[in-house]
This record gives C-alpha cells, structure tokens and sequence, in this order.
C-alpha cells in the first residue's frame, strides 16, 4: 500500500472540468515530480489532495485511509502539509510568525523546528522579524518550504516552487529536498521547469489538458516520449 | 477650571465608547463583517446583568462574571451558525442579516422588559468620587477609562503575542492559505466574535451601572461606536480609543454649552475628522 | 447554402408584454378607484404605494448600485421637513410644496453623498445613518417648526388644498376623505413615474453601465465606465425620489415631528425587509414585497414587537436561505421576467422573416 495515492480523481470548477480521473501514488520515502505545461491540470491535483478543493471520500487515500473529503485543516492534521503556488506568506505576520503559524494545526515532535529550518536557510534568521512579504522571492519561498515543514509532515507538496525565480536561487531551494527527504518527509513536486524536478525525483507523472500522459521512473524517460507527453502525440 | 473639568470627563466618557468600539473593531480587523446588531448585542449583554442581579441578588460585577461566558458562547453561536454562511465578497447579505439581527433584538427585549428605563444597582461605587489636583473625578469613570485601556492592552498582546492572535492575523490576510495551516477560518471566525462579546459584556456594565438604559438605545451605542473605530483609523486598537476619546469630549463640550446639542457635537467632530482625515487619524499601512 | 445567421437585440419577454397589458388595466382601475372604493382600501393603497416607491428607490442605490444604505430615512425627513417649510413659512399649497420637498431631498444629497462616498462598504452604510441622525437633531432645533415635539399643518392649508375642492364635489365627499383621495392619486403617479423611470434607466446604456459597476468596479472601469459618477447619479436620483415621498406622506400625515420623520425603522427597516423579501436587484422584488409587507402588517400590527420580530427573523431566513427573496424563487422556477432588463441575441431568419428566440445560455 502506498503513502498516498489517489483513484479516479476528478475535479471541477464550476462548468470547467480540470481533472479527468488521475491515479498517482506516492511510496514512503520517495519523491515524485509532476511536470507539464499551464492548465494541465497539476496545481488543480495539489488542490484536490490537500483540501483546498473538496473530492469523493474515495478519490484520496492517505496512509490507508480515505481523505478526499476531508477539509484543508484536517488533511493538514494527519500529516501532509503543502507549500502553495505563489507562496502565500501571510502579509501581516513576521518570518519568524510566519514559520510559528506553520504548527497551528499539527504539533507533531520531529526533525523540523525553527532551529532545523534557520539551520536549512540561514539568511532567514537574519531576517527573523521582517514582514514576510518584505522578502526577497526567494527568500518568501524558503520561508513557505519551512512554514509546512514546521509541522513536520510525512507529505510535502510543492507547487512550482521554482515560478519566477532566477535559476541559481532554484539551485538552492532545489538542494533543500535531499536534506527534506533524509529528514522522513516524502514530496510531492509540482513543476514547469523539467529539468530540476528530473533531477530530484525518484518517479515522474507527466500531465497534460486534466490526464496523466506518462509516468516511470525518472532515469529510465526517454526526451522524446517526455517531449510527447508534456505537448501532445503531435508532432508540431 | 470648569472647562478642564468638562474635558477630563469627556475623556473618560470616551473611555466608555471605546469599550463599545473595541469589540466592533475586533471583528472588522479579522473577518471585514461589520455587525449592525452590535449596538444591541451591549443592550442585551446590559439585560442579562440585570436579570442576573435581580434573579441572584449579586453585585454587577459578579453578575458580569457569569454573564461573560454566556455572551462568549452567544457570540460563537451567532458567527457559526448564522454569520459564517453571510460572509463573502458580497457586503450585502451579511449587512442586512445584522440589521435584521437588531431589529429583533430590540423588539425581543421591548417583549421582554418593557420600553420603561432601567439601571444596574451600583450602591456606593456610582457616587463615590477622588480629589486630583483639584479636580473631582467620579470612581466609575475612572473605572471605565482603566478597563479601556486594559481591554486595549490585553486585546494587542492577544493579537501580537499568543498563537491564537497570528491565526487571527494569518486568516485575516488569508483565510485559504491558513486553511493549509491547520486553521479552520470558521472556527477562528467564531472565537473572534464570541472575545468579541466578553468586551461586549464588559461594556454594558459599565452602560448598565452609569446611565439608565432601554430597550432602543442599541443603535446610538453602534453609532459611537463606529465613529470611534473611523476617527481612530481602521484596524488601530488605541486609535479607537482615541477615536472614542475625541467623541467623548465633543459631547461633553456639546452639552456644556446647551444639553440639546450634546449627541450632535459629537456627530459633528465625526464629520469633521472624516472631511480632513478620511481614513482616520491612525490608518494602518497594509488593509 | 450558408446562411449569415442574423441576430437582434431585445429585452421584451412574451410575459413582459402580457405584463405590459395587465398594467395598462390596472392603472386605469387604480385611476378609477375612488369613485366606488371606501376611505380605509384608499388609505391602504396610498401606504403600499409610497412604501413601494421608497423601496424601488432603496433597491436601486442597494440592489443595482451597491450603495447599502442606512440613512435614507434622512431624505424622508428632509423631504417632509421641507415641504412644511413652505406650506408654513412662505405660504405655499402643500402640493406644489411637495415638489420643495424633492428639491431639497437632492439639495441636502450633494453634501451628504460627499462625506459618506470617503467610506466603504458597510461604513457606507453606518456613515449615511449617522449623516440622518445629524439631520434629526438638527431639525429638531428649528423651533419655527416646532422644534422636538413637531407641528402640523395649518387647518387653512389642509382645507384649500389644490384640487380638494373639485373631488369633494365630484366625489360627494367630505374634506378629508378628498386630501386622501388626491394624496392617493399623487401616490399612484409617483409609483408608476418612479417604477417606469427606474425601468427606463435600467434599460438605457447607462442601466447597463450600473450593473457592471455592481458586478465588477474594475471590470467596469476597464471598457471605460465612470464608476464614480454612476454612483453620484443614482445617489441623487434616490435622495430626489424618496424625498417626494416623504413630502408627500406627511401632506396625508398632516402632522410631523422629528422622530418620526426621520424614524430608522419606518423609513429605511421596513423598506429593506420589503425589498429584501420580495427579491433585491429585481424591479418586481419590491412590489411583491410590499404586499407580503402590508399582509403580515394587517395580520401582526395588534402584536405590537412581535410583529417587527417576525419581520426581522423572516429577513434574515430569506437572506440566509434564498439571498434572492420570492420573486428569486419565482423566476427561478418559472423562468418568468415583468420587466426584463436582460439583453438578448434574437435570431431572425431572413428567409421567412419569423423570429426563432434563443436561450440566453
């Protein structure tokens, strides 16, 4: 049985369906990329599995147990906390607050507390009590990485945690993930740029218009049946 | 010396309208829900003390003591069950559902208690007075202006030092994100109001034990309370005692010069304060 | 063969002109009525129709531009207030005086709208109930009008009345059974004035405009509506409207004083439970409205409290549970519009020249 897994997954907004059944599954201790161009659908499916978006009981399971009905604080609770698109930092509250406000739902002893994540990003214990949204970009994504691995989740999900970011400032918020993995969590990691999440995941899912087009393991993916899924069969 | 005196009294008076603008502007800081009903909900905070202190034979403020966690869970009551399904980017429903809210309110109380005009039992306190420099300042008033500024104090060390005051912040800047925390925005919303009517209570004591009260008396108590919460700038706690402050004194210096136009000097120095200042005069940088 | 299909725009529905029929008769019985209906139905009607033109103009401001507000009760008063002025102290006919009371209504909105436009959303709403209450205690200092306790209109004036003369002897009346009846006949004119000018500018570009800057100010502004000047504009137009009103109620009321020219539950609480329960953002909304109004009233009116309690509970159960009042339900199931605003796209056929009507889907 796999961490977490989801069945059929659909999901709709209004009139416009953006999910047509989709079966992932993530095992302990691995960390699986979705890749695909905008609108196929990947941030809809970290939606769905962590109660932004509301499923069927049965469309998610995590851990054995379906959770597709669940709301975003009781997901959060069990144990799979994400890291949203855009960041999200609260406005009002400060770096430090912003961590601290991380645990409010899941105060769960583990690897992760302010000191772990100070020590995994250091430039934002300089920046402790600054306003969050004073942060550079990407400096407000480490702050939304440490803010859900303060509850220390055993699922983080990443959605496009790269967006916007000059490519040596990915390089070092890609080299967290071992660091997060060594530390217990499986990831879940929503991507654009190809490459990174290649190079960091175990499996890759490659979506496109609301359906899964490819999955294998990341090593074994040919560039042209990737080049194929990511933009359709179609030869352009 | 007179003119002092008036002041001084103004000022405590305004100590008074805080505690009416304080729970007001609670709730607008973190959900953008302004309660119409507010101004009701102290009137009916004030019939619960008397009916406490006249069913038990206790004093005010032992009867607030318990009239407390009845208006909190009132409070909670009110945001879960019935605020909660208004709030929306749509300012409309949640404004006329609170409207509607002291419509009732008032005629539930009219029902109850009668139009006639009725006042806490204070004994001693209500005329007990101290000598300052001079100046004879009433115990009670005092009493109010004290338990302004600790309600002030207590509420921003709530809000800028405990766990429960970042959710209310973080839900307030975001309530989907804060859903991903762990937050439950309903739950967070109701513990609001409900902290919201412990103010609330505190308030109508001290309406309840300084001046008589009635049935209608709801809406003009909202009124105050929202030209404090605008002259002192939105989402500013000690802005709002300012705010509460400034209409105090105006009124004071309203009715010293006729009594008819105590109400309306403090009406007027709202209008004033919103021609030269119109986001009050402690706005916050970020809404 | 690839025809062109060719559409035209239309806003008439098939029960739009059946409804269009109906009026047209009914206002002619309306007309009419006096000549075989008792003093207490006209009285009745004259109370349903200036209820009906305050809540068409509460709905409006609230339900087509998103101004909530609290304080129209200040317009009534003025209205009224003016109206008394010139029947008292310059010896007008309170008729042509209502006409004053209008001007003045729109006079007072200019600095009143100024100071309430610097507030937002539901401050909006507080900010024009404390703008009425200034005006309340203001008036109540104008002693010429009898201050706070109020005053009534000289007998002189009420018994030589425009007009009352003529129904007196045409109607076989006595004086205050015609001031009612040409009050009434002032109500019924006003009713179909306001609800077919209200129509009117729904129904004009400008109509338009006011529903895209309550759906979406930025949106609005974006294909170049001035969203500021829709909201001075229908401000002033209801300020204008309902201060009429109020000069009129109070011709029939002939005495008036402060309190309860400008009372908060008479003038503005009833008029948004009317419009809430009927349906808000509808011109049928309100005219339902104030019948179920006027039903619950005769039914409740002896229970003093209770009835506003009811009131109040049945507002909020309908905002809670149907935010678009009866007529919502109603056009919701029957798909049924009395005064479509809504465009639609008719295909026409040039062939057989026959209109094929589109779902607006």
């Amino acid at each position: 049985m796999s961490l977490l897994e989801t069945h059929a997954l659909t999901a709709s907004y209004g009139d416009f369906q953006a999910l047509f059944g989709v079966d992932i599954r993530l095992e302990e201790g691995e960390a699986v990329a979705i890749i695909g161009a905008n609108g196929a659908g990947k941030s809809t499916l970290m939606r769905s599995i962590s109660g932004v978006l509301i499923n069927e009981t049965d469309q998610v399971q995590f851990d054995g147990q379906p959770i597709g009905h669940l709301t975003a604080d009781e997901i959060m609770a069990r144990g799979v906390a994400m890291v949203p698109e855009g960041r999200r930092l609260f406005p009002s509250l400060s770096v430090e607050e912003n961590l601290l406000i991380g645990t409010y739902g899941r105060k769960v002893a583990g690897h992760w507390s302010l000191e772990t994540v100070y020590d995994l990003f250091p430039i934002l214990q300089e920046r402790r009590n600054h306003p969050g949204t004073a942060l550079s970009g990407g400096q407000q994504q480490m702050v939304a990485i440490g803010r859900a691995l303060m509850s220390n989740p055993r699922v983080l999900l990443c959605d496009e945690i790269s967006l916007g970011l000059a490519p040596v400032v990915i390089k070092d918020i890609y080299a967290a993930v071992p660091r997060i993995q060594d530390a217990g969590a499986s990831l879940i990691v929503v991507e654009q740029d190809i490459g990174q999440a290649m190079k960091v995941s175990d499996r890759v899912y490659c979506m496109m218009e609301g359906r899964v087009t490819l999955e294998g393991a990341a090593d074994t993916l040919s560039r042209e049946a990737i080049h194929d899924a990511y933009f359709g069969g179609a030869t352009i | 010396m007179i003119w002092i005196d008036t002041i001084i009294q103004g000022v405590l008076l305004g100590g008074l309208y805080a505690l009416f603008a304080a729970g007001l502007s609670l709730v607008f800081g973190i959900m953008r829900l302004v309660n119409l009903a507010h101004g009701d909900l102290i009137i009916f905070a004030a019939y619960l003390i008397l009916l406490l202190v006249s069913l038990l034979g206790l004093s005010p403020f032992l009867a607030a003591i318990i009239a407390a966690p009845i208006m909190f869970g009132v409070g909670w009551a009110l945001q879960r069950h019935v605020l909660n399904r208004v709030l929306g980017p749509d300012i409309l429903p949640p404004l006329l559902v609170t409207f509607g809210l002291s419509v009732v309110l008032q005629n539930a109380l009219l029902e109850g208690f009668s139009a006639d005009s009725q006042r806490l039992p204070t004994g001693e306190i209500a005329t007990a007075s101290v000598q300052l420099g001079g100046l004879n300042l009433g115990v009670l008033p005092l009493l109010t202006f004290a338990s302004a500024i600790l309600v002030i104090v207590g509420l921003n060390q709530l809000f800028y030092r405990t766990e429960l005051g970042r959710a209310f912040r973080a839900t307030s800047d975001d309530a989907v994100t804060a859903g991903l925390m762990g937050i439950r925005p309903e739950r967070i919303f109701a513990t609001a109001t409900a902290i919201a009517m412990l103010v609330v209570t505190l308030a109508a004591l001290y309406l309840g034990m300084r001046a008589n009260f009635d049935p209608n008396i709801g809406p003009a108590r909202l009124i105050y309370a929202f030209e404090a919460v605008i002259i002192g700038g939105l989402g500013s706690l000690w802005g709002t005692l300012v705010g509460g402050v400034i209409i105090g004194v105006a009124q004071t210096l309203g009715a010293a010069i006729n009594p008819e136009w105590q109400i309306l000097a403090g009406h007027l120095a709202f209008l004033i304060v919103l021609l030269i200042k119109p986001r009050g005069l402690f706005p916050r940088a970020v809404d | 063969m690839a025809d062109i299909p060719m559409y035209r725009v239309r806003t008439q529905t098939r029960a739009s002109y059946s409804a269009g029929a109906v009026c047209v008769v009914l206002i002619a019985v309306f007309i009419l009525l006096p000549a075989f209906a008792g003093r207490g139905l006209i009285q009745d009607l004259f109370f349903i129709f200036t209820m009906l033109v305050l809540a068409q103009f509460w709905n409006l401001l609230a339900g087509y531009g998103g101004l909530v507000s609290v304080g129209q009760q200040a317009f009534v008063g003025m209205g009224a207030y003016a109206m008394f002025g010139g029947v008292i102290l310059w010896g007008m006919d309170p008729v042509p005086a209502i006409l004053l009371g209008g001007v003045a209504a729109l006079i007072v909105a200019i600095p009143t709208a100024f100071f309430a436009f610097r507030l937002q959303g539901a401050y909006f709403a507080i900010g024009t109930w404390v703008i009425a209450e200034v005006m309340r205690l203001l008036v109540a200092q104008w002693k010429l009008l009898g201050g706070g306790t109020g005053t009534s209109l000289p007998r002189t004036a009420t018994r030589e009345m425009w007009a009352t003369e003529w129904i007196q002897a045409t109607f076989d009346v006595r004086g205050a059974a015609a001031r009612d009846i040409l009050t009434y006949w002032l109500a019924l004119g006003l009713v179909i004035a306001t609800i077919a000018g209200i129509y009117w500018l729904l129904r004009t570009k400008r109509g338009l405009a006011l529903a895209a800057v309550r759906d979406n100010v930025e949106a609005a502004k974006s294909v170049g509506v001035d969203a500021a000047r829709m909201k001075w504009l229908v401000y002033l137009v209801s300020a204008m409207g309902t201060g009429l009103t109020g000069a009129l109620i109070y011709v029939q009321k002939v005495r008036i004083s402060p309190d309860a020219a400008f009372s908060v539950t008479d003038w503005t609480a009833y008029v948004i439970f009317i419009v809430v329960i009927g349906g808000i953002g509808t011109i049928e909304g309100p005219i339902l409205g104030v019948l179920v109004f006027f039903i619950l009233q005769s039914l409740l009116a002896d229970y003093g409290s209770w009835y506003l309690m009811v009131l109040g509970l049945i507002g909020i159960v309908v905002m809670l549970f149907a935010p678009r009042g009866l007529w919502g339900l109603i056009s919701e199931k029957t798909g049924l519009q009395l005064f479509p605003v809504r465009r639609r796209l008719v295909l026409t056929n040039p062939q057989d020249g026959a209109n094929t009507p589109k779902t607006d889907k």
